[in-house]
């Protein structure tokens, strides 16, 4: 056997990254089961556990729940659970695939102006919807404002890297320009503009998480698919050039792909920040830089991560409900400090 | 692919950066299992010569590589036909070895690039052929230079094609591992019949393990022959301003370099700044002299 290689063929980076991703399925499951089981009314996880394999099609199972902790879990707790896993995980591989493709640590989710967009667009439909309008479409101009501003971005600086990202800060900086002069023309409406660009995950069952559930899969697939193209792309466009591939059109797809995702979890659940920027990097300090293992933990760890800030969220101040947004940035950025004085500590 | 073909042939090459023409019409062949050595001072045009080849800049005029028309060719059949290690290869911080030697396989990998078993054989072989498979798990930036610099030449060999391009490849090593690393390249060619196009400032190594030497100045063909009539041609002179000595014998052709100025200044007493043989020190003494005369 040559060094390096066991005995199924794989190098041992290959066999760790596959348990790091039974490790971001557990950890997938833990969070879920959290989710489930805490809130105003306590269910057993176990039988929560349960009750949720019943669903499952050939599954029949009795987890031993009376109807209304059933009907607790069916229509209130697991659709907030699930939409918490798709939007934590559409912002965390959005992130590692933004980083990825810009070559960039700093980047993250937002970074082609797509809060910005979304929080234009959310806040002329809640204007409207004060003066009459419908204001059941604030998700849906979120979205549109969103992918108007990343496709100005991508039209405006589709020449390089460099300015594709200076594209995205003058597309941000027009449309928050925009987005404060409205919010100054309408004061009143300056507390439910703010409460939504801080984000929260609170449903009225599954219609968010089918709205965005097309959307997380397509954009799922395509960063999934060029997850190896990103590690390519690493040595620079010349080289990436040189080993057959067309680095433009990589970055393109991938960078449509992420912002799509993006758009549409911030339509669905607001501004929540620090996701795409801190899983990224803390699955990269613990399982390795490539992106053929990053981009699939980041969507695990994702969504783990912001199921269980919304169980802070909706139990710290019970009844009463902090955004998701606080949560994220105050449990996030001492986390991921400490992840990194960990690995410093390991390598000195 | 025609077995009787040049492993690289180019036609009136011509490139343009920034508007000006950099490259004046380039016309050169190339057999297969040759090494030849690109050599001219810096800005002569030898890099874009070799990144036209490769398929990073555009370009005008033929390429035929293996006998293919490199403009009919996709970028993925051009990257199985040449490799190409560059002046300062990119090595991502973080990366493992042997991912970054992976790399190399990407032209061979299917659509969505996941490795296979076989990649994973072929990459770390051309570790060991460079003699550093101990290394495989090491990230890149705990490496030192020579190590960096043969992995990123491991890259190119898993990259398996017939055709290697190298931009100065040892030009952040030392003497001894610039000896070593050239070393490994020659008896991976001999041993497998690579062709080596490799653009070379040290002329004492480009003579020592080029078939041939072409001798490239702004943008032009000046010279073109083996290496000891190549580094003896009055050209050298105008181009490198120093007239190198050039000293012949079986284990190739070697370079001295002097101080233009060399009477009474200190070290004139046969020091050399660019010779050796692989293997073995040089002896200026015992080697026969060519001087080019001006």
């Amino acid at each position: 056997m040559k060094p390096g290689v066991n005995g199924v063929g794989l190098a041992p980076s290959r066999s760790r990254a596959l348990r790091w991703v039974c490790l971001g399925l557990l950890t997938i499951v833990l969070a879920a089961a959290a989710g489930a089981a805490v809130g105003p009314v306590s269910v057993n996880p176990w039988r929560a556990l349960l009750e949720i394999l019943d669903w499952l099609p050939f599954v029949s199972l009795d987890s031993g729940l009376n109807d209304t902790h059933a009907a607790i879990l069916r229509e209130l707790r697991i659709p907030r659970v699930v939409l918490g896993l798709l939007v934590g995980g559409m912002l965390g591989i959005s992130g590692a695939a933004y980083q990825g493709v810009f070559r960039n640590p700093l980047a993250d989710p937002y970074l082609l102006g797509i809060a910005a967009g979304a929080g234009l667009g959310a806040t002329l439909a809640i204007i409207a919807g004060a003066n009459g309008g419908a204001a059941y479409g604030v998700e849906a101009a979120a979205f549109l404002g969103a992918l108007a501003a990343v496709g100005t971005t991508v039209l405006l600086g589709s020449g390089s890297v460099a300015s594709l990202l200076l594209a995205g800060v003058a597309v941000a900086s027009f449309f928050t320009a925009v987005q404060t002069y409205l919010i100054q023309r309408e004061w009143e409406n300056f507390r439910e503009v703010y409460t939504w660009i801080l984000g929260r995950l609170s449903t009225s069952g599954w219609s968010e998480v089918l709205r965005l559930l097309p959307y997380a899969a397509a954009a799922t697939l395509v960063m999934m698919f060029f997850r190896n193209h990103l590690d390519v792309l690493s040595v620079g466009d010349d080289e990436a050039a040189t080993l057959g591939l067309r680095p433009r059109r990589i970055r393109i797809a991938v960078v449509l792909a992420a912002s799509l995702a993006t758009s549409a979890a911030v339509a669905t659940a607001g501004l929540i920040g620090f996701v795409g920027l801190i899983v990224p990097h803390g699955v990269r300090l613990l399982a390795g830089v490539s992106n053929r293992v990053v981009l699939p933990l980041s969507l695990l760890f994702g969504g783990a991560f912001l199921t269980l800030a919304d169980l802070l969220a909706r139990t710290l101040q019970s009844p009463a409900e902090l955004p998701i947004g606080v949560v994220t940035a105050f449990v996030g950025a001492p986390f991921f400090l400490a992840i990194l004085r960990s690995r410093i500590g390991r390598t000195a | 692919m025609n077995g009787n073909s040049p492993a690289l042939h180019c036609e009136n090459l011509r490139v343009r950066l920034d508007r000006r023409e950099v490259l004046h019409g380039v016309s050169l062949s190339v057999a297969a299992g040759e090494w030849l050595g690109l050599i001219g001072p810096n800005g002569s045009g030898k890099t874009t010569l070799l990144h036209a080849v490769a398929g990073i800049l555009r370009h005008e005029g033929r390429v035929l590589i293996s006998g293919e028309d490199a403009a009919q060719m996709r970028s993925r059949r051009r990257a199985r036909l040449v490799s190409l290690v560059t002046q300062n290869p990119v090595l991502p911080a973080g990366m493992s070895a042997v991912d970054y030697v992976l790399l190399g396989r990407t032209p061979h990998r299917g659509l969505s690039l996941a490795a296979g078993s076989e990649d994973y054989q072929k990459a770390l072989s051309a570790l060991e052929s460079l003699g550093v498979a101990e290394l495989a798990e090491r990230p890149l930036n705990k490496l030192s230079g020579g190590e960096r610099q043969r992995v990123a030449t491991a890259r190119a060999l898993a990259q398996d094609t017939p055709l290697l391009l190298l931009d100065e490849p040892t030009s952040s090593l030392d003497v001894g591992r610039q000896l070593e690393v050239l070393e490994l390249i020659d008896e991976m060619r001999r041993g497998n019949g690579l062709t080596v196009v490799s653009a070379l400032h040290d002329l004492s190594l480009a003579g020592q393990f080029a078939d041939r030497l072409m001798l490239l100045a702004d943008g032009r063909f000046e010279a073109d022959g083996r290496p000891a009539e190549v580094l003896s041609d009055p050209a050298i002179g105008s181009f490198y301003g120093t007239n190198p000595e050039v000293l012949t014998d079986d284990r190739g052709t070697a370079v001295v370099v002097r101080r233009s100025n060399a009477a009474g200044a200190p070290g004139t007493t046969g020091e050399t700044e660019q010779t050796g043989a692989p293997g073995a020190t040089a002896n200026p003494s015992q080697m026969r002299r060519e001087r080019p005369s001006q």
